[in-house]
């Protein structure tokens, strides 16, 4: 009589098919997985430990570098942690700059999600293409952040800067062209045998074990449960918006690509009607002094000829650009104790000054009462939520952040288990693991 | 009724303390009650919370600069997530320093059993009943919990190095 025995397997923590650094180590009856351990961490940097030994506004570095697909959303809900910790609010307007930039990374990211676990199955134009969107997502970033990655845009309190003057023209520009992608992938992929052959019933997850494992955002909406904190806890503007839920049915491979193709759609009529409903920036603003250099304004300054300088607006680095004094007040909360002031103010008079170093210098800065916040926003991949505890000094006592990967790498045993060895690409494509936030 | 009312209504004995500090309504519960408290609030229908949205810990080691001084020196925080009836609650429970073990909650929401040996890598706290207790993030061979306060954050313990 023949025996057989299972096989381990060990993929990763390096290996092509894993995005990021993961280990497997898989059992396999024949081609069949049988059992599956999961190892994370390999991308652990501290990031809890650092943000306690740092004051609240230079977390904001460490948060880009969380999901560093679209960092954007991780900025955001660091600040709208911290701002309800302050129990504080922001401009409206800062508040759609905030919904339109977020809204920019989920299209980015699911763009990612999508077109490499699409190129893993054999569709490498798919790939190119999506990428090809994402790099003019990525440049409308650019142009208000000033970078592409690591960001650090959201303020305590608001934004760095301002939109630039012609960009609404330049992002409905870029969001057709991104339509066309959409459209061109969807034609690509849809109906195309190989694609729908790897994909349908495989990576399966009920609605019951995604909820019992906490799972959220696209994955548990593949499974048809409409969760999304979007809706079920309107933060910003978007109770103000119209958009849908996308759900699946079965939750699996296939329900979840079209989730997330269908997402996007809903992402890009966000950003369209945030431009309808903006209030306006800085148009009207009556500032008739002269644009003098940053330099020549401190020199004046030293100097006490302050009275001049009180009209004048002076010209920055292009990384400063649009926090100018008429940007300024329309994109941050007014509220000293918080929010840097205007540069003109910083340059120009010893009030704005001492109001800089106040909340930049070490023992100063931010202060947020004695207390402890949790909140979660809709991030890419799922609920992504920011649990902070103050002890009421310029340093965070605990900062926690729930990372939505974490939860579904957790779960994914139950999607590959009974499956066979090579549907473990397509299954953990359509995870979408970031380990910068998995692993922390 | 608040939610927090309708926890005390059952639990009266069992609760420290309540806050709703910027709406969040939390509850520190006895050590002891905690199996009981998340029973409770799974299986209830109007509690009905199916998502264990959040698991860490906090460890108070000179809280404020010392100046206000806790019971305990760790608190479980547990943020609970109904789907039915889109609410939230904060659940706290203070973990002793000489014998830092809760009752794992895994049984209950099987998204627990990863969170808690995050915990445990990252603090210490043991979890009665737990399948699977390791450590998740860090390595089998790295010594101490990162995330104590006193641990320094700029400790290093490489494995790999230079020998000199």
């Amino acid at each position: 009589m023949t025996q057989t025995r299972n096989m381990l397997l060990n993929v990763g923590p390096s290996h092509p098919a894993m995005h990021g650094v993961i280990r497997m180590i898989m059992e396999l009856d024949g081609e069949k997985i049988k059992a599956v351990d999961i190892e994370i961490g390999y991308l652990h940097r501290a990031f809890e430990k650092m943000c306690e030994t740092v004051m609240y506004t230079q977390c904001f570095p460490y948060t880009d570098r969380l999901n560093y697909v679209s960092p954007l959303i991780n900025n955001v809900g660091f600040a709208l942690a911290v701002e309800k910790l302050l129990g504080i609010d922001v401009p409206e307007r800062a508040k759609y700059i905030r919904v339109i930039m977020s809204e920019i990374s989920r299209i980015t990211d699911h763009l990612t999600c999508v077109g490499a676990s699409a190129m893993e199955l054999g569709a490498m134009s798919v790939f190119l293409y999506m990428i090809k969107a994402r790099e003019f997502l990525w440049e409308l970033v650019e142009e208000i952040t000033g970078a592409r990655l690591t960001i650090s845009y959201v303020r305590i309190g608001g934004v760095k800067a301002d939109l630039t003057e012609n960009f609404m023209e330049h992002a409905f520009e870029k969001i057709a062209e991104v339509r066309k992608v959409l459209i061109e992938a969807d034609e690509l992929l849809t109906r195309n045998r190989i694609f729908v052959d790897r994909m349908k019933g495989i990576g399966k997850l009920s609605a019951q074990d995604a909820i019992a494992y906490g799972v959220t955002g696209p994955f548990l909406r593949g499974s048809g449960v409409a969760y999304d904190v979007r809706k079920s806890n309107p933060y910003l503007i978007y109770d103000k918006l119209d958009f849908e839920i996308p759900v699946g049915t079965v939750g699996d491979n296939l329900d979840r690509y079209f989730v997330r193709m269908a997402e996007m759609e809903q992402s890009l009529r966000i950003i369209e009607q945030c431009f309808q409903q903006i209030p306006d920036g800085p148009v009207a603003h009556d500032l008739n002094g002269v644009v003098i250099p940053a330099s020549e304004m401190v020199d004046e300054a030293k100097m006490g000829r302050t009275e001049d300088l009180i009209e004048d607006e002076v010209s920055l680095d292009p990384t400063l650009q649009g926090s100018t004094k008429k940007y300024h007040e329309k994109v941050n909360a007014d509220r000293k104790d918080v929010v840097l002031p205007a540069k003109e103010n910083t340059y120009g008079n010893i009030e704005g000054l001492m109001n800089h170093f106040k909340l930049v210098m070490y023992g100063h800065g931010i202060k947020p009462p004695v207390g402890e916040v949790y909140y979660p926003v809709e991030g890419a991949n799922g609920e992504l939520g920011f649990y902070i505890v103050s002890d009421g000094r310029d340093h965070p006592w605990r900062v926690r952040v729930r990372p939505p990967c974490f939860p579904i790498m957790a779960a994914l045993p139950k999607c590959l288990i009974g499956d066979m060895m090579a549907d473990l690409v397509p299954t953990f494509g359509s995870v979408n693991m970031i380990a910068g936030e998995l692993d922390r | 009724m608040s939610l927090l009312e309708k926890l005390q209504g059952k639990f009266a004995a069992d609760i420290i303390e309540t806050h709703a500090f910027r709406g969040d309504e939390t509850a520190v519960v006895r050590p002891a009650a905690l199996k009981a408290v998340a029973k409770f609030l799974k299986d209830s229908p109007e509690m009905d919370f199916n998502f264990l949205m959040d698991l860490t810990a906090v460890d108070y080691l000179f809280f404020a600069g010392g100046r206000v001084q806790k019971e305990c020196r760790f608190e479980m925080v547990y943020h609970f997530f109904s789907l039915k009836h889109n609410h939230r609650i904060r659940i706290k429970v203070p973990v002793d320093e000489k014998n830092p073990e809760v009752d794992t909650l895994s049984d209950l929401w099987p998204g627990a059993d990863w969170y808690e040996r995050e915990v445990w890598d990252m603090f210490g706290i043991k979890f009665r009943g737990h399948p699977n207790l390791k450590r998740i993030l860090m390595y089998e061979e790295f010594q101490g919990h990162a995330l104590r306060k006193d641990y320094p954050f700029n400790k290093r313990q490489p494995l790999i190095g230079p020998v000199n």
